[in-house]
């Protein structure tokens, strides 16, 4: 009778169901900033609770070894966490998915090389010869899938890390033929964990690894720098559904719900990020689109009039305003501008300007990158507002401020059916009265490679400098 | 617990997920991204059981590397997401 070996007592299966509520509450909190504080203790909690069952309920045979592996990982966890800096997040993200990743395809090996321990084997005893340990047929497909998405977590991830982190050019590689070759190469991986239910040798197991960490390294090179945000929630979302796959593998609940919850989670995000770019997911998954911000491009439309602006003509606009509304951008983490911002925000509040926040869901290299810049900065989270929600007011604005954005506010998106971008929600900015742009210089263009015509309209004021020194130069002419 | 239970369990929490994500504030979506991380770590339960287990050592050293990486996300994902949480605040009222 194998499935025997998974029975557990009731309290522990209640334990480990409490901690994917946890998990849950965990979640849930995220829906405002107020309640989001205790729902990370409850995380936290849930955790705990989990770890403490799992040491609760199994011999422990080598104590001192596992409290050292916590207490090394725990120090590095916490003292990265508490020196990163905020623009550097999705880095960070990045690399800790790539960690879930390896985690699952180490767990994924642990249990195929000793199955007793998890009790997902049987031994078969022939009359002659000596027994066999045989992996329940059913466990095999669940640690093979496990395994494969785990590996292509961890080495999709450290693609991802490698351009985030700028250790690698953000231009997609394309390797020719390369739809075929990934095809095949995950044909073949589901082709050998169906055969791994017949065959549960050492080689079996480990091309499946194999193949995965090559599959997970081919399907990101191709993606461009513009897809990063998508690509991070797409691993946010593999590394849910690994630690699910373990959780089938392992019969344990918290597992499960927590993979069910954070391959959710990552699917939505990704979702929500290819809607802001007006993208499919297969394109995205493709690749090949965007490069380095300063890369490509940037011969184009050179020769164009537009006004250029300095900080002082900038700090006289906006003094005399009614109402700001500044839009950031990843060019603001990158000069780290947001503290020289909020000073100037709060001169200009002083002189009775309102002043609001316009973000794109796609400002930025990940989800919400731009609102933990600006939380980062004191800016209160209620000054700050999504694009469907303050859209409308540009056209009652008096100064649109955008600051190292590019593509999301270019009309282009709305009428030119020829653009890359076309459909693309974009912020509404030349509807203000004046628009201030702060760009380092006129040749580059953004992530999506397309230049943007409100440079040369009108109403457009150009401040072409750093984004952190012309805002600190605004700063001292507000003074 | 039989193949069936397991798969209710999964189905019934990708439905809880779906709607308990799409709940979560945009402005949040980073913290969001971090704590999943860190909730998505609970894989150091198999960790830690191949890491307790007698019979292998190849199999307990696996695990026990794989307990030292998942802590790395388990301390290193609820503490960035505290940070980042702590520093969301509401605008001081001039009033109070």
């Amino acid at each position: 009778m194998p499935e025997a070996a998974h029975a557990q007592p009731s309290w522990v299966l209640l334990a480990y169901l409490i901690s994917g509520i946890c998990f849950i509450l965990a979640l849930r909190g995220l829906s405002s900033p107020e309640s989001s504080r205790r729902g990370n203790w409850t995380g936290m909690l849930g955790m705990a609770i989990a770890i403490g069952t799992t040491l609760a309920v199994h011999e422990i045979a080598s104590l001192p070894e596992i409290v050292g592996a916590m207490a090394i990982g725990g120090g590095i966890g916490l003292v990265t966490a508490r020196k990163i800096q905020m623009t550097a997040m999705p880095q960070l993200v990045a690399a800790f998915h790539s960690l879930v990743g390896m985690a699952a395809v180490l767990v994924g090996a642990a249990a195929y090389l000793n199955p007793e321990a998890f009790g997902i084997a049987a031994r078969i005893t022939p009359t002659f010869g000596p027994s066999i340990v045989s992996i329940l047929p059913v466990s095999r497909v669940e640690m093979g899938l496990g395994v494969a998405i785990g590996a292509i977590t961890f080495s999709g991830s450290v693609i991802a890390f490698l351009k985030l982190n700028g250790n690698m050019s953000g231009k997609p590689i394309l390797l020719p033929l390369r739809h075929l070759i990934n095809l095949g190469t995950l044909a073949a991986i589901l082709a050998l964990i169906a055969y791994f239910t017949t065959d549960q040798s050492h080689w079996v197991f480990f091309t499946i690894a194999g193949l995965s960490f090559v599959i997970g390294f081919l399907l990101i090179i191709p993606i461009g720098g513009a897809d990063m945000p998508v690509v991070i929630s797409m691993l946010n979302s593999y590394s849910g559904w690994a630690a699910a796959a373990m959780g089938f593998t392992l019969h344990n609940s918290a597992m499960i719900i927590t993979g069910a919850l954070v391959g959710s989670s990552g699917a939505i995000l990704s979702y929500i990020m290819c809607k802001a770019m007006n993208r499919s997911f297969i394109s995205v998954i493709a690749g090949g689109f965007g490069g380095d911000a300063v890369a490509g491009g940037a011969a184009a439309a050179i020769d164009r009039p537009y006004k250029r602006g300095s900080a002082e003509d900038a700090a006289f606009l906006m003094s005399q305003a009614d109402q700001v509304i500044i839009v950031p951008g990843y060019g603001m983490a990158v000069s780290q501008a947001q503290h020289a911002l909020r000073e100037m925000a709060d001169l200009l509040k002083k002189e009775g300007v309102r002043v609001k926040y316009a973000i794109h869901p796609v400002a930025g290299r990940m989800p919400g990158h731009m609102n933990v810049l600006l939380a980062e900065a004191n800016v209160p989270y209620d000054e700050v507002f999504e694009l469907e929600d303050i859209n409308s007011e540009f056209a009652q604005t008096d100064v649109a401020f955008v600051i190292g954005a590019n593509d999301v506010t270019n009309p282009a998106a709305k009428t030119h059916k020829s653009s890359p971008i076309y459909g693309m929600p974009v912020l509404d900015v030349e509807k203000a009265r004046t628009v201030l742009f702060v760009k380092r210089s006129m040749g580059g263009v953004g992530y999506a490679g397309v230049d943007n015509e409100l440079f040369y309209r009108d109403n457009t004021m150009m401040l072409l400098a750093d984004a952190k020194k012309m805002v600190e130069e605004i700063v001292k002419n507000l003074g | 617990m039989d193949f069936i239970s397991i798969l209710s369990i999964f189905v019934l929490a990708c439905f809880v997920g779906y709607y308990v994500v799409w709940s979560v504030t945009p402005a949040l979506h980073t913290p969001l991204m971090s704590v999943t991380n860190a909730i998505s770590s609970v894989i150091v339960v198999g960790a830690l059981i191949a890491a307790a287990a007698a019979g292998s050592p190849s199999s307990k050293w696996l695990g026990l590397v794989a307990v030292a990486l998942a802590s790395v996300n388990i301390f290193g994902g609820f503490a960035v997401t505290q940070r980042m949480l702590s520093m969301y605040k509401k605008r001081e009222r001039k009033d109070a």
